[in-house]
């Protein structure tokens, strides 16, 4: 039991905006009223749920191997154990013990593993088991997987649900992720997909036909969270185009674009390289179907990875950075390459610039979500930087200057007067992204919420107060005291369990058996072995 | 205090990491606050005092004596004054300097100078591998200021190195300028194998014959100027260079093409 007093709470999904009201929980829930709890005195700070993180990669195989390719990123960020929590490296592909610990420092308690292989389901699980203090969830990736390229070339839409059913059954995952639909597919064969309507290499169908396809499942069998899509042409210039009909093509069907920054290039060339900040903010602006995270870059290292095996090739190319490929059998594929934005370079300021005008040109705050795309944009431990940025114009302008002047050349930034209230930096950072998710308990303070709960003591420099909170409560219980982890513990793992035709699994039986390197009975993710507190999130 | 003297008392078995022997560290600090600088055995933390007698206070000089063999990290990172140790040194001696000048009377072991971006070490006896080299996953070694090696150095010498000069008077093990990105290696002994696999640019100039790798295609035979100019420079920095160095002839040897093919092997061809 316990009750926070005095503090200024932001619980915009409550419409609670800034009043003083008393926060009772009990049971690890918010509840209406506690008799005789020890209190928390919230007086002068603000109080607001746990943060919802809703794009970042934390785990899973390629997380794990951008570690061990990266010696060089963890030996200036060692982190010693203390009498609570465990040692471990941070940088920007941390250990899974500090990612957890450095999440829940920043008052983050849940956060989603955006990108996992099915073969490598079992792996994703088992790091996010290690990962302390936060819940997760994970979204297995199937826009180029071999069963749904091959039921959409046949035209059997009811198996290609199935198959989804089955397959988030099987890897325990929470959402659909598509990365350069039909593209992956095609890198297999060394080529790359450019268009929506250009034929993938396997099957013959096109990224329009996965996009629609997908979307079309995830609403016949009641997704908590809509597609979770990695645009066509990452990171090319003059991509915004592709991410306008990418938007278009779900017909008015739910769409999350993540990262939306890589793809909201104008010019033709890296010389004309230009944003298109404002031609995606319109789109967005007028079709409450779609929602975006941003993916806003952190000048500094980072270390880029994704299952856009093609476009991490390119990248490699152009930076001569060393590189990881990967390839996933039948599934999907992978590319880690080092990267570093600097402030000086003309194409990185532009990028920088392009994920704050997204943030600042949506209107709607429920529908524009806060990630770096960790660990691609840059760690998600700078997010209290972004947070000052969107605060304050000053800050922002202060920032322009120090940057390559494209930024002001070629953005719209510096034209761009509003500031985020504390109200809106609780949706961008909770409230919108648990609505987003379909995590009820999670995102809000009303009774029968998970007790998940940050502090923050109220401080004129944004980044600063976000980069200290006074406490963060999780399950009821303080983990965070200012700043400080002050107690370990685990959190669960959700996914869904939507139903299927069982006759799918006979179906894709002899397929399985003929190419794949595991057995059939061996590729889905134990329940009891791999997921020991986990939840389900019904679907519908 | 012109300088301020550690006298290991007893032998180490356990690496001692001992990055605060710097003196920058040292600058200011009074002797008692020298002997209260942590430091870790294992992974005990200790204080610089329980394993080193200290005499003076303030100085930019440090005198380092006793078999330091296990002592790691001395002048890690360090960008002045001086440090001279009469014995030997443990790993990472002087890595990451920038400037400052380091004199070992003994022997110092791996990863002397490595990723150091300014000053000099200067080392009478041996050194071991990664002398002046990049760390594991790093793209650059070592990046401007001068390593000499009076005795033989390991694998990997200058690995990876994007500035400066290395000198080893004896051998070299196997790797030696691998993944060069530019800077000077000079090797009055003999190289190892696979010399300058992967160099990008820079020098590597050999007194004896070696075993080339097939990617590296002559040019010519010549006189080189700088050579000359650089090896006079050396001598005065008490290299041993015998005179028919400075006027014989050199092969050149362009490489590595599998990269950009823009480093130089030099090979002393005889006066």
């Amino acid at each position: 039991m316990l009750k926070i007093v005095q503090g200024e709470v932001y619980d915009p999904i409550n419409g609670i905006d800034g009043e003083k009201r008393d926060i009772c929980i009990e049971g690890g829930k918010i509840v209406a009223e506690v008799e005789g709890a020890p209190t928390i005195d919230a007086s002068g700070m603000v109080v607001m749920p746990g943060g919802v993180d809703i794009h970042s990669h934390i785990a899973g195989s390629k997380v794990n191997t951008g570690r061990k390719m990266r010696p060089e990123d963890h030996r200036g960020d060692v982190v010693p154990r203390t009498n609570v929590t465990r040692s471990g490296v941070g940088y920007t592909v941390p250990s899974t013990f500090t990612t957890g610990y450095r999440y829940a420092a920043l008052g983050y308690t849940t956060v989603m593993e955006a990108a996992v292989p099915p073969l490598t389901a079992k792996h994703a699980h088992e790091e996010l088991n290690d990962i302390p203090l936060l819940d997760k969830a994970s979204f297995p990736l199937m826009g180029n997987n071999y069963f749904v390229l091959k039921y959409i070339a046949t035209g059997e839409f009811q198996k290609v649900k199935a198959f989804v059913a089955w397959l988030l059954q099987a890897t325990k995952g929470y959402a659909i992720k598509i990365v350069n639909p039909g593209g992956v597919d095609t890198w297999k064969w060394g080529k790359n997909i450019e268009s929506l309507d250009e034929k993938a290499n396997t099957f013959d169908v096109t990224p329009r036909q996965i996009l629609t396809t997908l979307a079309r499942v995830q609403e016949d069998l009641g997704l908590p969270h809509p597609i979770h899509v990695h645009c066509n042409n990452l990171g090319v210039p003059g991509n915004y185009e592709t991410t306008l009909k990418t938007m278009e093509a779900v017909e008015g069907r739910r769409i999350h674009i993540t990262h939306a920054q890589f793809n909201s290039y104008g010019g033709e060339s890296w010389a004309r390289f230009r944003s298109k900040a404002p031609e995606i903010a319109t789109y967005v602006n007028d079709h409450p179907n779609v929602t975006i995270d941003v993916g806003q870059v952190i000048f500094g290292e980072a270390t880029t990875m994704t299952a856009d095996g093609p476009w991490q090739y390119r990248l490699h190319q152009l930076t001569g950075h060393k590189w990881v490929n990967s390839d996933v059998e039948m599934e999907t594929g992978a590319g880690i390459v080092p990267y570093r934005f600097s402030k000086r370079n003309s194409v990185n300021a532009i990028q920088w610039a392009i994920g704050l005008e997204l943030l600042l040109l949506i209107e709607d705050p429920w529908r524009v979500f806060l990630t770096t795309d960790h660990p691609n944009g840059g760690p998600f431990y700078f997010y209290p930087q972004i947070i000052k940025l969107l605060m304050s114009q000053d800050a922002r302008l202060e920032m322009l200057e120090s940057v390559h002047k494209w930024a002001r050349t070629r953005t719209s930034l510096k034209e761009l007067g509003r500031e985020y209230s504390l109200y809106e930096i609780a949706i961008i950072t909770r409230a919108g992204t648990a609505k987003a998710l379909g995590l009820k308990e999670k995102g809000h303070l009303g009774v029968g919420a998970d007790a998940d709960i940050a502090i923050y003591p109220k401080l004129d420099d944004p980044e600063a107060m976000f980069s200290r909170p006074r406490y963060v409560i999780k399950g009821g219980e303080v983990i965070v005291e200012d700043g400080k982890v002050v107690k370990d513990g685990l959190g669960k793992t959700f996914f869904v369990e939507p139903a299927y035709d069982e006759a799918i699994e006979g179906e894709i039986r002899e397929d399985f058996e003929k190419y794949y390197t595991v057995t059939f009975e061996n590729y889905p993710v134990q329940l009891e072995h791999y997921l020991p507190r986990h939840e389900v999130i019904p679907c519908g | 205090m012109e300088k301020v003297t550690l006298r290991l008392k007893e032998p180490v078995t356990v690496p001692l990491e001992a990055e605060v022997i710097s003196p920058d560290t040292f600058q200011g600090k009074t002797r008692a606050e020298i002997e209260g600088l942590p430091v870790y055995c294992g992974n005990e933390e200790g204080r610089l005092g329980d394993f080193f007698a200290v005499q003076g206070a303030e100085a930019r000089e440090i005198v380092l004596e006793g078999d330091l063999s296990r002592v790691k990290q001395i002048g890690a990172g360090m960008t002045r004054g001086r440090i001279s140790i009469y014995g030997d040194a443990g790993m990472h001696l002087g890595a990451t300097m920038r400037g400052g000048e380091i004199i070992v009377h003994g022997n110092a072991s791996d990863w002397a100078g490595a990723e150091m971006a300014g000053g000099m070490i200067y080392i009478q006896g041996n050194a071991g591998h990664g002398l002046g080299g990049a760390y594991r996953g790093s793209a650059r070694g070592m990046n401007r200021g001068l390593i000499i090696v009076w005795g033989d150095a390991g694998n990997e010498v200058g690995n990876a190195m994007r500035r400066g000069v290395i000198v080893v008077q004896g051998n070299t093990g196997d790797f030696t300028g691998a993944f060069m990105i530019a800077g000077t290696i000079i090797v009055l002994g003999r190289l190892g194998d696979r010399a300058g696999a992967g160099m990008k640019r820079g020098t590597i100039v050999a007194f004896h014959r070696l075993q080339l790798l097939p990617t590296f295609r002559y040019d010519c035979t010549y006189r080189p100027t700088f050579l000359r100019l650089l090896l006079i420079g050396l001598r005065a920095r008490g290299v041993d260079i015998g005179d028919t160095y400075l006027e014989g002839h050199y092969l050149r040897y362009s490489g590595d093409l599998t990269t950009l093919g823009k480093g130089e092997i030099l090979i002393w061809e005889g006066a």
